[in-house]
């Protein structure tokens, strides 16, 4: 399958980038890893008339610490998001999780950034962002704005940034001292997660202090279990866990599809909470 | 049309392209560099893996302005003075192949794989192999061909 | 004569086949590119069934790059009908079968419009320019509301979606029914599969305008078959056709076709005067390739409570998509004869009812019709054994035919020459370490583990070696079965094979060099093999349903006797000598009793090239064809073994270990014997847990890319141990039985047998394949009633 023709722009600065966004209206697509973008301009699912190709911006890319923040360029590859040691030493929820997307091959062209904005309930990476209590950093021609990762995912396919915007970078509060798992459960290891589990868990004194719970795929946008994790907050032995799990499909609308019923999603949701939060707090 | 010029298995070309064209059907119409076959649409199947400035990627989800200025090496460009590299010996040796079709996916892919982790074990092996099916092997003589190549494999 | 030394058969050769594909010097068909070269695009329905009011190309024809383009109706009559060689039954209802449609589309991927361009970017541009008016029908999804009353007819001139109805029997079913302990019934489902071989279809046809001879190369497994019913299809003379298979990348069946884009791209370059080609995506392939299995089989079985089985009867619908192909109607009777598989009965009736469908057609997968048959047998078995308490290797020793009793008839008419199942299934359960594995899952169930143990037998036959030209005429398929080898001295000594069957993957190249090495005594390395082009091989069958090694490379080994025979002849002038007193050993034919009197067969060839002194009346040659049309089939064996663990929580079913004995006769080369046997285990788990074509309510493929059809990858299958009993088959010189298809036959019933061993505490007896997490967990879940089985113990007077 071949794309429909479009006209093509490298800007090598973001606020070139901006610029053509904003000069192409809604017709205008970002091409950033393209590992999902260009399958569907082949299937022809998606026919933009401008492709704007971040790939040449040296500062939307790579990893840097301010404070007590992880700062990560919207075009570092997955990657190189897996290998780095910032990454891994504060962020280990993130890196985990991005081991599991797609294959190694998509892993070198693919972006966190990029992945985000295509905002997919189905990939793994929202729901992680969601429970990091992630900042994402949009550049428009009105400025730079910062959108927490909460309201970022607006619906299916769609995010908070405007046609002109552009997703810089995103804004990780460090993590240190958490327990994390990412729990995917996909039919082949190619596969998109029927469901997704991110759980990062605080250990207070021979329990649960705080537990963050975030659903892949269990609605039009990734979710947080806000139920379940404040059952969790307390829980101290793995009765108590599998029992606050129970409410993790609370305020969900899991889909029908040809993977897998409402029904059964919502199921795994509840046991794949259980556990990752009992490997995420040590229990498991 | 764009004006490229790209470095493929040792030498330089300088198209114009249209935008669109995709980098497998530049390396294969264009530069009739056909050793890289296609096998799908949605980037699963891997028949299509080639380098791109030293890292394995899907030349059908690569736009070939996409690599422009780069450096691209495909299975074609391997073997030097008829001398095939390790893991070409070892997928011979290992009967792995059979139809043949997504081996030059899958040794372009194990290369990647043995540079990020020289001494895999079989299960790292399998998961680096996961973005490149094949349909005759059920992959065993491919996962053994790779641990084999892993001992002595030297990527360029 | 004496014995000649065998260095070759049996030895773990590499493969010849290799060097050009693990270095990209391949020749896959859409790699050939020649001057003036156009590209060919197919506009498909995208819907399941609908008239078609207006097909208009005048857009596409006006944008620049644009050659031509077409609708059915403007090429209907200088295409024809596709073919279907095989009606099985008398009054079968073959439909007419446009290569593009003409007045209503059947299936969603149906072609309805052409477009020819400079390349294929222009080509797939100028298909969103053609305009197609559908007046949308209602369509019949699935087999059995096709045959309901009041169901939508997928061909409304032939009045029923029923295809045909074809039974056979032997024994009294119903007396034994009478006499039985416990008749189990099954209703089992054989899921639509989209056989996926790694390289898409691609067609390319050069016209020599002058003479009016073409060239059509194409990604086939078949060039014989094709190049015969491209003549008969298209009226060009079959001797103005040359049809060439280059590299093929896998076929399992998918490539056993002659393929509508075959016919169009032969026309249209006819038409055009120009060179064309014509690839497939892989979207596109999912609905325009040929599906596999797509069955419902109900299965009864009598037995008694000692688990003797009395008899057996299966009742198949079997989906054939909306047009036959080449042998869709011959699929699922293929099977026919394989239910009884190894086990003694005194009865068996069999029945089967195709039915057209909208969707896409139905026709060969790795298998077709015998891995159905093998999955319903060994399913019911286990559930047999579960029935009566008994393990099911018990039962199945109880009942299967002892080796002392070969040559054994079957009670579905097949006469067995060899085997052995004692042998393997010994030699698998030791490997499996199967006491220890069920003494685990025993004790899992004690500690109501989350995690269950399950193990699944299958013990299978198949019959190979497609097929006895008078067995194929018997069940009214248009064709033989016999194959071709040519053998070729040249002068320097060097020797050319010239085999009828037609590789593509599986390393016919290396295997017959093997044989023929063997037999001449020339090196292995002195030896060429060329196949897959219609002028080089003028005679052949092909290669499909396990027959290459035990037709064609049989062909070889006779057509290399041939040749010694002739050589000797030459040698005996040459050294003053009576045939009758040479020796033939490794190459060298000696004078018995004075070895010094030699002649190497090189060196007779050469005597044969100058043919200066040769026999009186002698023909200059010693090269020598041999066609051969075997008496029977084959009948490999073996004993499959699967551990699965089973998550409960989750559904998830893990494969911890396969154990698999096989008896394939004898080895020509253990490696390719092996890696046959890896790549058929590994299809036939796909579809015991993966794979699946699904179609929504509208009949829209909703698998239509490898992003939702779940081929499995390296990470998602286990390592296969592997051995092999070796008991020669009885039917041939080499003793080989195939190979090809064993693993995937086996394989299927093997993983499922495990899973619902795992639940059966749960209740469970049966899983629908795929046995995806869902359908598992919702089995556990639900217990007896929430599987698709109905269980029937009828207790007989």
């Amino acid at each position: 399958m071949i794309p429909a023709a479009f006209e093509y722009a490298r800007p090598s600065s973001v606020d070139e980038a901006v610029r053509m966004l904003a000069d192409a209206g809604e017709d205008a697509k970002v091409l950033a890893g393209g590992q999902s973008l260009l399958p569907l301009m082949r299937l022809r699912l998606a026919f933009p008339e401008l492709v704007v190709d971040v790939n040449r911006i040296p500062e939307l890319r790579g990893v840097r610490e301010d404070g007590d923040t992880l700062v990560i360029g919207a075009m570092t590859t997955h990657h190189d998001v897996i290998a780095d040691p910032l990454v891994r030493r504060h962020a280990g929820l993130l890196a985990a999780a991005t081991s599991t997307v797609a294959d190694p091959a998509v892993r070198h062209r693919g972006t966190f950034g990029g992945s985000l904005a295509h905002a997919d309930p189905a990939g793994d990476l929202p729901a992680v962002v969601l429970v990091m209590n992630a900042e994402l950093v949009a550049q428009g021609p009105r400025g730079r704005r910062t959108i927490p990762a909460r309201e970022f995912f607006v619906d299916y396919l769609q995010s908070a940034l405007e046609p002109d915007e552009l997703l810089v970078e995103v804004r990780i509060p460090k993590a240190d001292g958490w327990g994390f798992r990412y729990e995917k459960f996909h039919r082949v290891a190619q596969a998109w997660p029927i469901v997704g589990v991110a759980a990062l868990v605080r250990r207070g004194d021979g329990h649960i202090a705080e537990a963050r719970v975030g659903l892949t795929n269990m609605g039009t946008t990734p979710l947080r279990a806000a139920a379940a994790e404040e059952a969790l907050s307390g829980a101290g032995d793995p009765e108590a866990v599998a029992q606050a799990a129970q409410e993790a499909t609370q305020g969900t609308r899991p889909a029908q599809d040809s993977s897998a019923s409402p029904e059964y999603r919502a199921h795994l949701a509840r046991v794949l909470t259980k556990r990752a939060v009992l490997a995420a707090a040590g229990m498991g | 049309m764009t004006h490229i010029s790209l470095k493929v298995d040792g030498t330089t070309y300088e198209d114009d392209v249209e935008p669109r064209l995709l980098l497998i059907h530049y390396l294969r119409d264009r530069l009739g560099l056909t050793g890289t076959p296609i096998g799908c649409d949605t980037s699963n199947c891997g028949t299509c893996t080639v380098e791109l400035d030293g890292t394995a990627v899907k030349s059908c989800t690569v736009l070939a302005v996409q690599a422009d200025g780069s450096e691209v090496t495909t299975v074609q460009g391997l073997a030097h003075d008829g001398e095939w590299t390790a893991l070409q010996r070892a997928f011979h040796e290992r009967h792995a192949l059979q139809c043949g079709y997504c081996t030059p996916g899958m040794i372009m892919a194990a290369r990647d794989l043995l540079r990020e982790h020289p001494h895999p074990t079989p299960d790292e092996v399998r998961h680096g192999l996961e973005g490149n099916l094949c349909r005759c092997t059920g992959y065993q003589n491919i996962v053994q061909a790779v641990l084999d190549a892993s001992e002595e494999e030297v990527t360029a | 004569m004496s014995e000649t030394v065998e260095r070759e058969v049996g030895r773990a050769r590499y493969r010849k086949e290799d060097a050009h594909l693990i270095t990209g010097q391949t020749n896959w068909t859409d790699n050939i590119s020649v001057n003036g070269l156009l590209h060919l695009a197919i506009l498909r329905s995208p819907m399941a069934h609908a008239r078609i009011d207006r097909v208009d190309v005048s857009a596409a024809l006006q944008r620049p790059g644009v050659i031509a383009a077409f609708s059915g109706r403007d090429v209907a009559e200088a295409m024809g009908s596709l073919p279907c060689a095989w009606p099985v039954a008398e009054g079968t209802v073959v439909p007419d079968h446009p290569p593009i449609a003409v007045d209503e589309v059947r299936y969603a991927g149906d072609p309805v419009a052409v477009v020819v361009a400079r390349d294929r970017y222009t080509a797939a541009d100028a298909l969103e320019a053609v305009e197609v008016d559908y007046t949308p029908l209602p369509a019949a999804l699935d087999i059995e509301g096709a045959l309901a009353e009041g169901s939508p007819l997928v061909h409304s001139d032939k009045g029923t979606n029923r295809c045909y109805d074809y039974r056979t029997s032997d024994g009294d079913y119903a007396a034994a029914k009478a006499r039985a302990d416990v008749v189990l019934t099954r209703r089992y489902h054989q899921q639509r599969l989209i056989p996926t071989a790694m390289e898409p279809r691609a067609v390319v046809v050069t016209p020599l305008a002058a003479s009016g001879d073409f060239t059509l190369y194409s990604s086939t497994q078949v060039p014989h078959v094709l190049r015969v019913l491209l003549a008969v299809t298209t009226g060009i003379p079959e001797n103005k056709i040359r049809v060439v298979a280059p590299d093929v990348g896998g076929g399992f069946g998918s490539k056993l076709q002659v393929y509508g884009e075959e016919v169009i791209t032969l026309v249209l370059a006819k038409r055009l005067g120009r060179p064309l080609k014509w690839t497939e995506s892989r979207s596109e392939a999912n609905v325009a390739t040929h599906h596999g299995r797509s069955q419902v089989q109900d299965i009864e079985i009598a037995a008694r409570l000692d688990g003797t089985v009395l008899g057996l009867k299966v009742s198949l619908l079997a989906d054939m998509g909306a047009y036959l192909m080449l042998l869709s109607p011959g699929i699922p009777i293929l099977g026919a004869s394989m239910y009884p598989a190894i086990y003694k009965m005194g009865a068996y009736e069999f029945s089967c009812t195709g039915v057209f469908t909208n969707r896409t057609p139905i026709d060969a997968y790795r298998g077709a019709g015998r891995p159905e048959a093998t999955y319903a047998i060994e399913r019911i078995i286990d559930d047999l054994a579960a029935e009566l308490g008994m393990d099911p290797v018990d039962l199945r020793r109880h009942n299967w035919i002892r080796h002392e009793e070969f040559p054994y008839t079957t009670i579905a008419g097949l006469t067995y020459d060899s085997g052995n199942y004692e042998a393997a299934t010994d030699r698998a359960l030791a490997l499996f370490d199967y006491d220890k594995l069920r003494a685990e899952q025993a004790d899992r169930v004690d500690h109501a583990d989350t995690v269950r143990l399950g193990i699944g037998v299958s013990t299978y036959t198949e019959m190979c070696g497609l097929a006895p030209s008078r067995w194929l005429g018997e069940m009214n398929y248009a064709a033989g079965g016999w194959e071709a080898a040519n053998i070729r001295v040249l002068p320097t000594g060097k020797v050319e094979i010239i085999t009828g069957t037609s590789p593509h993957g599986q390393g016919h190249v290396t295997s017959w060099s093997q044989i023929a090495a063997d037999v001449l005594g020339v090196p292995f390395d002195d030896i060429e093999v060329m196949h897959g082009d219609t002028v080089l091989a003028t005679h052949g069958m092909d290669t499909y349903g396990s027959r290459s090694v035990v037709i064609g490379g049989v062909a070889v080994h006779e057509a290399a006797r041939k040749v010694v025979d002739k050589a000797r002849k030459v040698a005996a002038h040459l050294l003053e000598a009576n045939e009758a007193d040479l020796d033939f050993a490794d190459g060298v034919f000696s004078v018995k009793g004075s070895p010094e009197a030699r002649r190497t067969i090189q060196e007779v060839a050469f005597a044969t090239f100058s043919s200066h002194d040769l026999p009186d009346g002698m023909e200059p040659t010693i090269n020598a064809e041999h066609v051969l049309d075997p008496d029977t089939f084959s009948f490999p064996h073996g004993t499959h073994l699967c551990a699965v663990e089973v998550d409960t929580e989750t559904g998830a079913v893990h494969i911890r270990s396969y154990v698999c004995v096989d008896d394939v006769g004898k080895v020509i080369n253990p490696v390719i014997v092996e890696g046959q046997l890896h790549g058929g285990i590994a299809q036939g788990i796909a579809q015991a847990l993966y794979e699946e074509a699904v179609y929504d309510e509208e009949g829209n493929l909703v698998t239509g890319t490898l992003a939702d059809y779940l081929v499995p990858g390296a990470p998602d299958l286990p390592e296969f141990v592997t051995d092999r009993t070796e008991t020669p088959a009885t039917s041939n010189p080499l003793g080989v039985k195939g190979v090809g298809e064993t693993g995937t036959i086996a394989s299927t019933p093997a993983v499922v047998n495990a899973v619902v061993d795992a639940l059966r505490p749960f209740g469970v007896q049966d899983i629908r394949m795929p046995c995806t997490p869902e359908r598992v967990w919702q089995a556990v879940r639900s217990g007896p009633s929430g599987s698709s089985a109905q269980s029937g113990k009828e207790a007989s007077a």
